[in-house]
This record gives C-alpha cells, structure tokens and sequence, in this order.
C-alpha cells in the first residue's frame, strides 16, 4: 500500500490502481454522508478533482493522485457513504484507475513514511 | 468562564478542562473555545440527544438580570418598546422567545426572556451579548438595573431522557412544562433553570454558580443515558428542529415576519391590538404582517442526497434567481439533507419545486414546512 499526502491510499489490484482515502482522514472528516463519484471511462490528469466527499461538518475533495482512465467506482459507497468512516481502507475503495506505468507509485509514501507525517 | 487564552485570543469556558477530559474537539465559535464535538462524533452525538439525553455547555450565551428601578411594570413597558413582543403578558416563572429589532425592522438579536418575580431573567446570543447589554443600559437605563452575569455557567440538558436524568438532582423538575422557570437548590447552589432548549427536544437551561458547574455538570454525566454534546450536533438538532441561528437565517437585515418568526409577535403588539406598535421598526413589520413580507424564509428539502449548505443559491425552475439558503446540512435524524433560506413569497407555499445549486449542477428541492423533525416539548 502506497500512501500520498492528501491523504489518500493506493493499492495495487492486478494491473489497476485502487484509491481510497486513509484511516486518519476519515477520522478527520467525521461522519460521512454523501459521496459524488466520477463517471467510468473518465481520463483524468494527476491532481483533478475526482470525487466529493461531504460529512456532517463540511464538504472536501479527493484529487487523482496520477494520471490515468477511471475503470470503476464503488456505487456502494452512494447509497451506503457511512461505509468511508466503517471501512475507509478496505470496503470503503472509492475508484479505481489504468495507468500506463504502475512504477509511478514509487514516488508515494511507504506507511512508516505516512504514519510519520501524520504524527 | 473569561481566562483569555494568551496565543489564541479566545476565551476560555469555565468548563474547559471537563471538555479537553471528555476528549472534546475544541473550535473558536464567537471568541470563545468551545467543544465542536466529542469523540462520538456529530452524527451519534446527534441521535443520542434525541434517543436519551445531551448535555451541552452554552456557558458563552449572555446572561442578564433586569432588576426594576421603578417596578416590574415600568420596566416590562420598557423592554416592550424594544420587541415587538407581549412582555407585560407574561406571567410569573414564564419564559417568552423576544427579538431586539431596529428602526428599519430588522432583527438585531434573538433572546429569551422569563418573568422571575421581581425581575426579568434574559438569555442572549454571544456573538451580540456586548451589543445587546449597551442595547439595554441605552434604553433602559431609566426603568432598570442591567446586571450583566459573568460568574455562572449555562449548561442545555436536552432529550427525551433530561427529566429524569435532571429530577435524580432536583427533584422539583417534573412538574415544570415548557417554557416554565425555576429557582432551585442542588447541593447548596442556587440553579435558575427553565424548561426549554434550542434542539425541537424537551429539555432544561440550567444556570450555575461557575464554582459549582465541573461538580454539577459531573453529576449529570454520570446519569444513565447522559452524553455530552458539542456544537456540531447542537447545529444540527436546531436546523431540523426549524430553529433560526441568529447571524444566518436572521440578520439586522430580516425582518421577524420575513423569517417566519410571527408567532412571537403577539396580537396585543399588532394593530388593533391594545399596545399595538411602539417598538423598533414597526412600520416595516406591522406592514409586512398585514400584507404579506415580499420573501419568506422556507425549508428547503434537496431531493438528492447533496447536502446544500449556507450560501448555495436557489433558483426556480425556469432558472430565475430567488435566494439563498442560509442554514443547511446533513440531517441525521431526517436521514436527509435539510435547509432553509429565503425566497419570494410566491415561491414560499409548501411543494414548490426550486432548483439549489451544488457545485455548478442545479439540483432539483422541494420547499417543505418546518419543523424537518418533530418538536417533543411538553407543554
């Protein structure tokens, strides 16, 4: 598992690049309540705006962390968003991505490095 | 309840210490540190209050004693002509919702106020409780004696549990009904409690010596079903409750008939009434409230499941502007998001279909009567 600082996870599944959003900030969103997801097919450049996650305090972003095509989204998480805080690292992935090269995610975090940031 | 704290320049509650050991997410709120939520969280805390019982620290409101110079009545007569409320009408150990309005009929702050005998008791919000003491020493000084309170705590014990987590402590608390006020002893300290809260739940405002409030606030917390709350879910609890959050739904802009606030505007204070007019702003508001006010404040039910929140704008359907909502979030009870915000008169009637612009997508809501979940005051 690879880790980026904003936060987010990376997982390798195959070929594809698995995103979520770690532990800590779902702690720190509090209560998740409505999760917008982008559409599958979607290319999308390191850094765009992705999907919306709101909780009960305030609404946040979760950004690309690479360049890559959308392949799917976890439609769990639109009618079940309670799922982000429940499972954040596992049930609760948000979109997972086809890169060209996975050797990007060397530039990521390992979790001794994100656990360290973190504090 | 005032140490100021030297980095941060907010004050400090008297309870802050109970706050940090009960693992509270302290956040400034109108110059004070205050407890935003616990570690439970807002949605638990949230459902909590309103399965059991919530105990929130509200010791940041303004607490004031009117004390009369030359009798109640004078003094009664006097803060009439701030409010176009009835508070010569109020009985002895009643409480009253009032509103400071100004001379263009907006609202300047939103308030209760009790009948305690021989003075009157008022509550304030603190973002306005230095404005509102200057209102009254300005206005009053004649009739009254403004003792702004500065040594005693405000705590909210709220939920359908709060009677008998509260009557455990004072026993005398089950024959209260809402809005009803009391003086009364636990342990040697003198508690002004009455019968009401800011959630839509039946429940208490307790005021406490400072000294005495870690032990009595304690002595809560340890009652079965008793939970502390925060801020957070306090917002919350008062959005589906319907309930005006001054400096958002209301402002010195929003006149009370604007915001839907009529039912605190007795008749005696409309016209044909005996003591009809003479407050701040009265030609705009008795105006507004013989020919309808041009926009109302309104809930507002997003049909998605997009929380909108204060500033998303509202649109008709045929993408006409028609306001803002000024409240609005998820709500837990409700299971949905809910908001409030104003909008022309004839789009105000429940089922009127407007569009609320989240992110760029205008998103279809429906404009619902309040309150979002029902009030279980007992009255």
């Amino acid at each position: 598992m690879k880790y980026t600082e904003e936060h987010e996870w990376l997982r390798i599944e195959g070929d594809l690049v698995v995103v979520g959003i770690t532990e800590h900030a779902a702690t720190q969103l509090g209560d998740v309540v409505f999760v917008e997801l982008p559409a599958v097919e979607t290319m999308v450049a390191s850094g765009d705006e992705v999907v919306v996650i709101e909780s009960v305090k305030a609404a946040s972003d979760i950004l690309a962390p690479i360049e890559g095509e959308i392949v799917a989204v976890n439609t769990k998480l639109i009618d079940n968003p309670g799922l982000v805080n429940e499972d954040p690292t596992g049930a609760a992935w948000f979109f997972k991505m086809k890169v060209d090269d996975l050797d990007v995610l060397d530039q990521f975090m390992d979790e001794d490095e994100y656990n360290d940031m973190i504090g | 309840m005032s140490d100021l704290d030297a980095t941060t320049g907010l004050k400090r509650l008297g309870l802050h210490d109970l706050h940090l050991g009960l693992g509270g997410k302290m956040v400034p709120f109108a110059g004070y540190e205050m407890p935003v939520q616990y570690p439970a969280g807002v949605m638990k805390e949230h459902l909590h209050t309103r399965a059991a019982a919530g105990l929130f620290d509200v010791s940041h409101m303004g607490q004031v004693i009117l004390r009369p110079k030359r009798g109640l009545e004078a003094l009664c007569a006097g803060f009439e002509a701030l409010m176009p409320v009835d508070v010569l009408g109020l009985a002895q150990g009643r409480q009253r919702y009032g509103l400071f309005t100004n001379e263009t009929g907006g609202i300047e702050d939103d308030l209760m106020f009790a009948n305690r005998g021989d003075h009157l008791f008022v509550v304030v919000n603190a973002a306005c409780k230095a404005a509102d003491v200057a209102h009254m020493r300005a206005h009053l000084g004649a009739v009254a004696e403004v003792e702004f309170i500065q040594d005693r705590a405000l705590l909210a014990l709220q939920g359908p549990g709060a009677e008998a987590a509260l009557a455990a402590l004072l026993p005398g608390v089950a024959a209260m009904r809402f809005m009803d006020v009391a003086v009364m002893d636990w342990d040697g300290a003198e508690v002004w409690l009455s019968r009401s809260g800011y959630t839509g739940e039946d429940g208490f405002e307790l005021s406490i010596p400072e000294g005495r409030a870690l032990d009595f606030a304690q002595a809560l917390l340890v009652r079965p079903g008793v939970m502390p709350i925060g801020l957070g879910a306090r917002d919350s609890l008062r959005l589906e409750a319907g309930l005006c959050l001054y400096g958002h739904d209301i402002d010195d802009g929003t006149s009370p008939v604007e915001a839907g606030l009529t039912w605190a505007i007795q008749k005696v204070r409309r016209t044909g009434g005996d003591r009809a007019g003479g407050f701040p702003g009265a030609e705009r508001i008795l105006h507004e409230l013989a020919e309808g006010p041009e926009r109302l404040r309104v809930g507002l039910r997003p049909e998605g499941r997009a929380p909108m929140r204060e500033e998303v704008e509202v649109f008709a359907v045929d993408g006409t502007p028609l306001g803002r909502v000024t409240s609005g979030g998820f709500g837990p009870s409700v299971e949905a998001p809910v908001a409030m915000g104003y909008v022309p008169a004839s789009y105000a009637h429940s089922g009127t279909a407007v569009m609320g612009e989240v992110r760029g997508k205008r998103l279809p809501v429906t404009v619902v009567p309040m309150p979002f979940h029902p009030t279980t005051y007992k009255r």
